[in-house]
């Protein structure tokens, strides 16, 4: 700890802990008015992926790019398989996407679960709430949980100390039940977290009677898990809001979210890049971006057209005048320089220079036509944006998922210990730390229901004797293909070009390459730095005690997964502008119930 | 009946054993992801101290710890100074060459306070392997550099023997244990943590060791050996179309010459795998993974000759197994109308009346 000028202290936390990968966070804080004035987000790991893929086999990129991520590495693979799919011109078996489907969703279970409340519950535990907010503990304690009756906790401290690490109940039958929804996976993609099972043209998976029972049964296990755990979140949350007046400023950034889709629907996809448009508004999780409470577009087509990696901060050369890979799509709409397609990597390793180059990210922004804006989208850590843009676009009914407009109902059937249970998820006021969390919550619930659908449709399937899970096809010796997914944390495109059979470019874009990019050419800063720099803080703690924990619950909302940032090397961040007020500068379009 | 609560009975016995355990190699963290799916034992019964005979495992892993920065990063400087008691040194990911990197570096963890910059990786390593009981590689980028060592890469990879030596041996005498998997299979991790843990307290020999470092009780078999697929390889039966239950050499499959147990053991509490349930092997286990075993999707090119090597053989007795097979599938005669179990010698008049409705 250093003091600053004008009374304010330099905090630095690093490694940022209860994350995937490598990330810090500095920062300068002004204890006077209990505000972050500065942040800036550092990590120190650089692997190569994009250059290391050149020259490869293209039938290899699903099993290389899973490698990027070691907890959400099948979302990589399955968005390969979607690229592939479209540059090998190949359309899987419908039983292949319903499995595929199967397993994403019991990813999305496992790993919300296992980030949620064995990562982030640990900020809310009973042991950290107790060392950052004594009094909101005291207030806990004589806090009766209004959802008691169904998740079984009087207080809501009680809630906090079944999260304490190891010893708390709910921290342990999390970690169990993250145990049964990784089986699930496992049924479906072989291996947990790099699939065995996952091709181009479909799956090995060897489909049966017994496969999608066994999926059945830990699947309804699962849901009975959500039907306490959905109102105890809502209780935990919903708490901070009450004891700490104003907490919703912590974390809270302008609405700018993007969700890429997912669920394909085999009836409608064909992963031709000519009616992309059509078959993205039919995936189960609705792809969009959503500014300031306005769904801007549910277009693929015009959301692939839209994205553009800037440069700025970043240890790399431009491209601008390179090679132009891909001129236009193949629906005749010209391909910027700058988009994926088109980008070259090329890596300059050098010093940090706080005034010029000082990262290995580089800022994938989107490109907005209408107003000329660059976009710093983030993605609300995954779920937010994917209920948001679902909800506002409102084209899901899967009969147990029904997005309205307004929000979405969720509908769990009767299981074990719990009757039918009806969940809404309704569109909130900001975009800020709670209601990520909270959203994560949902999505489990979003992802169970979703996978009962796909469950039924794939014993449809297996019923009627549609046993074939993979078609054959043929490498182009020139071609392009994308896919566009949601990793667990949110939206996630691969880009490949193939030449003389070989892979002439890939470019991945994961969430964390979003959410942790650097200030852009423009100056715009990525969303990290921005969430942070906007939080007050009501740690009760003093500058000699501080243990950071508003900053922490915000940085770990967006569910970081830094390896996923694949070139990521993120220098310590361009100096910012001191501020010594709040800047809750947005005013909510959208207002809640 | 009394019951009370008794002492241990060696005074001496080594009550807990902690893990440092370091991801900050090239990594995915998919080895820690991986641990936390274990059920034999499970991470919480090493943390609880469920295993009787078996030292608490105080864990100290970076996606689990409850600190964070400096406080986390206290925790490793103890260890290094000696000061935090006897520990198993996990590292996970690829070692990266500095020498590479110019004025920066590939990998770091934390900032040195002295000058504001990471904390290489490798200097980690350094400090923590010396003081270190045992030094475990988690996952085949840790144990031989795995895919981030893929040819092309720009960081000069290799695994942790690669740059501590294959000879190096721990302050207690231990080599460097090897653990691959591209990630490791959760069960087959913990339970070499299990070995080291009792073994450190005395109850256990030397933990035997391949001449790749790999525990040999868990890498001795190929996954041909041990897959369910086997039986349709010696019958010649493969197939050509994913999805399908023959076996899948024909497909990519490197199973006849990879050294791993999951076909036989499931990815996870049993459930999963690869050819097992349909996924080529890739060899991911492997010191040549993955170079020596791309592209995936072809067949080995040593499948072809002994897959044709085994057509004939395959074919005449799957021929004649389904001969008999056939017959198998008939009760014997005797339980058909009208025949009883008599000797076929007794006369046809001496057979008792049946009755010849059925």
């Amino acid at each position: 700890m250093t003091a600053g000028d004008g009374g304010l202290v330099d905090l630095s936390w690093d490694p940022i802990t209860r994350i995937i990968g490598s990330l810090g966070i500095h920062t300068r804080i002004d204890f006077a008015n209990r505000q972050v004035v500065e942040c800036r987000s550092t990590s120190s790991i650089f692997r190569g992926y994009s250059v290391m893929m050149r020259g490869k086999d293209p039938r290899d990129a699903h099993f290389i790019t899973s490698r990027i991520c070691g907890i959400c590495g099948d979302n990589h693979a399955t968005c390969a398989v979607y690229a592939q799919n479209m540059a090998f011109s190949v359309q899987p078996p419908r039983l292949a996407d319903w499995i595929v489907n199967l397993g994403e969703a019991a990813e999305y279970m496992f790993d919300h679960n296992l980030f949620q409340d064995n990562l982030v519950g640990v900020d809310f535990c009973e042991q950290m709430v107790r060392e950052t907010n004594p009094g909101v503990l005291a207030l806990a304690e004589r806090t009766p949980a209004p959802r008691a009756d169904r998740h079984g906790h009087r207080t809501v401290a009680d809630i906090m100390r079944a999260l304490n690490p190891f010893t708390g109940p709910l921290y342990r039958e999390a970690l169990e039940m993250s145990r049964v929804a990784r089986e699930m996976f496992c049924l479906m993609e072989g291996r947990h977290v790099h699939p065995s099972t996952l091709y181009p043209g479909g799956v090995g998976t060897v489909p049966s009677v017994q496969l999608f029972t066994e999926y059945l049964v830990r699947l309804s296990r699962y849901m009975d898990f959500l039907k306490r755990i959905v109102p105890l979140h809502d209780d935990l949350f919903d708490f901070f809001y009450e004891a700490l007046p104003g907490y919703e400023a912590v974390g809270q950034r302008r609405v700018l979210l993007g969700c890429w889709g997912a669920f394909q629907d085999p009836a409608a996809c064909d992963y031709r890049y000519e009616t992309m448009s059509e078959w993205g508004r039919r995936m189960s999780v609705t792809p969009g971006i959503v500014i300031d409470g306005e769904l801007l577009t549910t277009d693929l087509v015009e959301i692939n057209l839209g994205i553009r990696i800037l440069l700025g901060s970043s240890f790399y050369d431009d491209w601008q005048e390179g090679e132009t890979f891909v001129r236009a799509d193949p629906l005749g709409n010209p391909v910027d320089q700058r988009h994926p397609w088109n980008q070259t990597t090329h890596p300059k390793p050098q010093k940090r220079d706080l005034e010029g180059r000082y990262t290995w990210v580089m800022s994938p922004r989107w490109y907005d036509r209408r107003s000329g804006e660059y976009l710093a989208l983030d993605s609300g850590g995954g779920p937010l944006a994917r209920l948001w843009v679902t909800a506002l676009a409102g084209l899901v009914d899967i009969g147990y998922v029904k997005a309205t407009g307004g929000g979405i109902e969720i509908t769990l059937p009767r299981t074990a210990s719990s009757p039918e249970t009806r969940f809404e998820w309704r569109i909130p006021r900001w975009s800020n730390t709670l209601e990520r969390n909270r959203a994560r919550t949902y999505f489990q619930a979003y992802a169970a229901a979703a996978a009962l659908h796909f469950v039924e449709r794939a014993l449809d399937e297996v019923h009627a004797g549609h046993t074939k899970t993979w078609e054959p096809f043929t490498v182009p010796t020139d071609g392009i293909g994308c896919g566009f997914h949601e990793a667990v944390r949110g939206l996630l495109s691969h880009h490949v070009v193939i030449r003389d059979g070989r892979i002439a470019n890939y470019h991945p874009y994961p969430p964390t390459s979003w959410n942790a990019s650097p200030r852009d050419s423009f100056g715009v800063p990525g969303p990290y730095e921005d969430a942070i720099q906007n939080t007050p803080l009501f740690e009760e703690n003093g500058p000699d005690a501080f243990k950071g924990i508003d900053i922490m619950r915000t940085v770990r909302s967006f569910d970081p997964c830094l390896p996923c940032g694949v070139h990521m090397y993120l220098g310590r961040g361009r100096e910012i502008e001191v501020r010594h007020s709040p800047t809750f500068g947005v005013v909510p379009t959208v207002e809640g119930p | 009946m009394a019951s009370d609560v008794r002492e241990p009975d060696r005074a001496d016995a080594l009550a807990e054993m902690h893990v440092v355990w370091v991801t900050a190699g090239l990594s995915c963290d998919g080895d820690t992801v991986a641990m936390t799916a274990a059920t034999n034992p499970s991470l919480e019964d090493l943390v609880l101290g469920a295993l009787p005979g078996v030292p608490r495992l105080v864990l100290h892993n970076p996606l689990l710890a409850y600190q964070n920065g400096d406080e986390f990063l206290a925790i490793l400087r103890r260890a290094a100074a000696g000061e935090l008691g006897p520990y198993l040194l996990v590292f996970e990911g690829s070692v990266p060459d500095e020498s590479l990197a110019g004025e920066g570096c590939w990998a770091g963890l934390g900032v040195d306070p002295a000058t504001g910059q990471p904390v290489p990786t490798c200097t980690w390593i350094d400090r923590l392997a010396a003081n270190a009981w045992a030094v475990v590689a988690a996952g085949t980028c840790a144990t031989y550099g795995g895919i981030h060592a893929m040819a092309g890469n720009p960081t000069g990879s290799r695994g942790l023997a690669d740059y501590l030596g294959w000879t190096w041996r721990s302050k207690a005498d231990v080599p460097i244990v090897c653990v691959p998997g591209c990630p490791i299979q959760p069960d087959n991790f913990m339970e070499v943590l299990v070995y080291l843990l009792r073994q450190a307290a005395g109850r256990a020999p030397m933990i035997p060791l391949d001449e790749a470092l790999r525990p040999r009780w868990l890498f001795a078999e190929t996954v041909h050996e041990v897959c369910d697929r086997g039986g349709y390889y010696e019958q010649a039966d493969f197939t050509e179309e994913y999805g399908r239950k023959p076996c899948i050499v024909k497909l990519g499959c490197w199973g006849p010459v990879v050294q791993c147990n999951v076909p036989k053991r499931g990815w996870m509490n049993g459930i999963g795998g690869c050819p097992n349930v349909g996924g080529v092997c890739i060899g991911c286990t492997m010191p040549g993974f993955p170079d020596k075993f791309q592209p995936f999707m072809d067949e080995p090119p040593g499948a072809h000759m002994s897959t044709s090597a085994v057509v004939t053989y395959g074919r005449t007795v799957r021929a004649l197994r389904q001969f008999t097979l056939a017959s198998m599938n008939r009760e014997p005669d005797w339980r058909s109308p009208g025949k009883g179990d008599l000797p076929a010698d007794v006369p046809e008049s001496e057979r008792p009346e049946r009755d010849s409705g059925r």
